[in-house]
């Protein structure tokens, strides 16, 4: 028994040798640091391809592998690994909705000594640096942003239509009348996205209430400081309503609606002759839009206006999505990898692969691949004041039963008060 | 190479400390006299399983009915109302009400399906090929069977070419057929829900019941038949009877895969348009929401309704080994 033993001790001992020679080969030169940095993400497809060229020259300066997992149920997926005491090194966060909770239990990581916070508050608007604050004190940055809120449509199929788009919301509700006493719905609608269906509606409401109402009200409502049932609130759902939820407003009708997965809901706006003339929806679906349909050339048979204003004064607010990366274990490769993501030269790399839009002032304008993504970087930077979707910026809990409640509400719009009533209910708990 | 080394480690200490266990403990019982030896040496064999039991089932268990009756994070004692929100909380009520559906449709369909494939299969001279065409959705896991059964009741608007089977043989068939969506109108989806379910198990069932079928003496139904008794007579008063065990199995392992349904509603619905079932709202519970009383309470009202049924199986187990 005891040889036994010892046979094994020598072979464990032997392994780690073995191990600790083939780190050391690997670190021949002074700056590799060599290693593993895993990552957990969303993505998969062709923004997979659009990550892993962004890392590429990452690994070849640091000998450090990125090890990428990517899930569709990013939420229970990263909160399974925290709780389990197996977090990756770097994830992407669900939403900075779920930024406070993470950071107050400890699980992020404070950036303020990773990142050089002096040399990156030059290069980020401050906004974007803001959304990955908690208590002051950085805990995650936004590698990667989206411009919501845009009007898509097919300059050709407008122009045979003799309609131009319009830049007041009253003028396209008009528009949206017309075309439906002519037996054509404008809009194409899609809500479904896996266990997040109906954030595309949440987009919708939210945009409509900053336009309405402006950036102090949506703080307000975003914090739960003003009520689900409030006027500003109300008004955006059923202003959503009206087109959401009316057969002749929209392609397919509200089961359609419900049934229809949001980055498949633009298609129909290409079919000869198209189903619908109007798509809301943000900066990425321009490269869904075109590994659907090659033909697209961005500019001729594809534009966007910002979503027209209600209230003057609220015009040109921007409503924004983005990536927010944090750390999870401190490692040298780890923070390797956090100072790369934010830097000018990896986020340059995405944007010129299409699909992406740089919270980095240091990418020009230039790097983006085409006029439309040129002139949504231009927008994002000039935009006179930017939010992320209300969506991304509630509790986990409430974002959850806001997506929910607008699935219900396109089912039954008769229901709205129940289900405003609902939320309200939800967010007296949520937001303890 | 991490992850290797631990895997040749577990795979190298684990047989070596379940062999220095043994030894060791059969070193010690030998130093003992006779009596507490005999008495001792079945609680030591035992004890490593009753330590696994204990540790892996009965803390877990213990856990999660404490945590049932604690608050969100598990701080603060909040007595029943997990239990409140679980039997009065409308979503709660819809998953509760869709289980019961499952529980009903399900189990039902499965083993009345399976046992008439058997039973009309048996008579034909290609049974195999039935019985193997019949039970190849076994093959497949609920998720890969979700994934599929999507596309069938895939929706596109009238006008459009539909590229779901369901409505594209509908619209081919019925003359002005409207296209629906089949998974978002409540509370038919949760019966198309079921459908899938059904798909998959009838072959099991009914591969169970063709056994069962075989093994009822010939002798028996010969007799019934010369005493003048119909097929139908001979199916409910010989047949049945005599396969009650075999129903009484697949009912029960119906009805644990009921109450355990999960990957179809997720695939398929999300558990959304009142979809959802016992385990998706746990899942959403204590992933989303992340509220652990909740999903605890949620648990353990499953753990509650399985109990019964498995009861009830091992009283029937030990009934056939007397009998034996």
């Amino acid at each position: 028994m005891a040889t036994r033993r010892r046979t094994a001790l020598v072979l464990i001992a032997v392994m780690t040798l073995l191990l600790v020679a083939g780190g050391a080969g690997g670190s021949s030169a002074a700056a590799k640091i060599g290693g593993t940095v895993s990552v957990l993400g969303t993505w998969g497809g062709s923004e997979l391809d659009s990550f892993r060229a962004m890392v590429k020259p990452f690994e070849d300066r640091t000998g450090a592998h990125v090890e990428f997992q990517g899930t569709r149920d990013l939420s229970a997926v990263l909160q399974t690994r925290v709780q389990g005491g197996n977090p990756p090194d770097v994830a992407a966060l669900p939403n900075p909705g779920a930024l406070p909770s993470l950071a107050r239990s400890h699980a992020l990581k404070p950036l303020g000594h990773v990142l050089d916070m002096v040399q990156l508050s030059r290069e980020y608007p401050a906004t974007w640096l803001d959304i990955g604050r908690v208590g002051g004190e950085p805990y995650a940055i936004v590698v990667k942003t989206a411009l919501k809120g845009l009007v898509w449509y097919d300059p050709k199929a407008l122009s045979a239509e003799d309609i131009r788009p319009p830049s007041i919301w009253a003028d396209l509700l008009a528009l949206t009348d017309r075309l439906a006493g002519r037996g054509k719905t404008a809009w194409c609608l899609g809500l479904g996205s896996g266990a997040a269906s109906g954030w595309p509606a949440t987009d919708w409401i939210d945009m409509l209430l900053l336009r309405a109402a402006g950036p102090a009200a949506h703080d307000a409502w975003v914090q739960h400081k003003t009520a689900w049932d409030a006027p500003p609130v109300k008004q955006a759902w059923e202003q959503f309503g009206r087109i959401a939820t009316n057969p002749k407003s929209v392609y397919g009708g509200p089961q359609g609606v419900l049934a229809t997965e949001f980055n498949e809901a633009p298609f129909p706006m290409f079919a000869k002759p198209p189903h619908c003339l109007f798509h809301l929806q943000a900066t990425f679906i321009q490269d869904f839009i075109q590994k659907q349909f090659s033909w697209v050339r961005p500019g001729t048979d594809l534009a966007f206006v910002l979503m027209p204003r209600i209230a003057p004064q609220y015009a040109g607010v921007a409503q924004v999505a983005g990536d927010v990366f944090g750390m999870f274990h401190d490692t040298p490769q780890a923070r390797a990898l956090m100072r790369y993501l934010v830097s000018a030269e990896a986020q340059a790399i995405w944007v010129k692969r299409g699909g992406a839009l740089s919270p980095n002032k240091g990418v020009p304008l230039d790097a983006y691949p085409d006029v439309l993504s040129r002139r949504a970087a231009d927008l994002l930077v000039h935009a006179p004041a930017a939010r992320f979707g209300a969506g991304d910026m509630m509790p986990p809990e409430m974002t959850a039963a806001f997506y929910k409640g607008t699935l219900d509400y396109v089912a039954h719009p008769d229901q709205l008060r129940a289900i405003l009533g609902h939320l309200e209910a939800v967010a007296r708990d949520a937001y303890k | 190479m991490h992850a290797l080394l631990l895997a040749a480690l577990a795979l190298a200490a684990i047989p070596a400390a379940s062999a220095a266990y043994i030894l060791g403990a059969e070193a010690a019982l030998a130093r003992l006299p006779t009596r507490p030896r005999r008495a001792l040496r079945p609680w030591v064999w035992l004890a490593p399983a009753l330590a696994f039991v204990a540790v892996f089932l009965v803390y877990p268990t213990v856990d999660t009915i404490v945590l049932s009756l604690r608050d969100a994070t598990g701080a603060a004692w909040v007595g029943l109302a997990n239990y409140a929100y679980a039997f009065q909380s409308r979503e709660a009520l819809v998953a509760l009400r869709n289980t019961l559906l499952w529980l009903g449709l399900f189990t039902g369909l499965v083993v009345a399906g399976g046992l008439g494939i058997a039973a009309m299969v048996e008579r034909v001279r290609y049974d195999a090929a039935v019985r193997g065409i019949v039970f190849l959705p076994m093959a497949l896991s609920f998720t890969a069977a979700g994934v599929i059964w999507k596309f069938v009741y895939e929706f596109r608007p009238a006008g459009a070419p539909q590229i779901g089977l369901l409505n594209a043989v509908l619209a081919a068939l019925v003359h002005g057929f409207e296209p629906r969506a089949w998974l978002v109108g409540a509370p038919w989806n949760t019966l198309f829900l079921i459908v899938v379910g059904v798909w998959i198990w009838t072959g099991f069932a009914a591969v169970v019941f063709a056994a069962a079928l075989k093994a009822v003496p010939a002798e028996i139904v010969e007799a019934a038949r010369v005493d003048g008794a119909g097929e139908w007579r001979v199916f409910w008063q010989i047949t049945l009877p005599v396969i009650g065990p075999t129903t009484a199995a697949v009912a029960t392992a119906m009805v644990i895969t009921a109450l355990k349904v999960f990957d179809v509603v997720y695939v398929m619905t999300s558990g959304n348009f009142d979809t959802d079932v016992l385990a998706t709202r746990m899942y959403h519970a204590l992933f989303v929401d992340q509220h652990l009383g909740r999903a605890a309470a949620l648990a353990v009202i499953l753990l509650a309704a399985t109990v019964p049924v498995m009861a009830a199986n091992l009283r029937r187990l030990r009934g056939d080994e007397a009998a034996r």
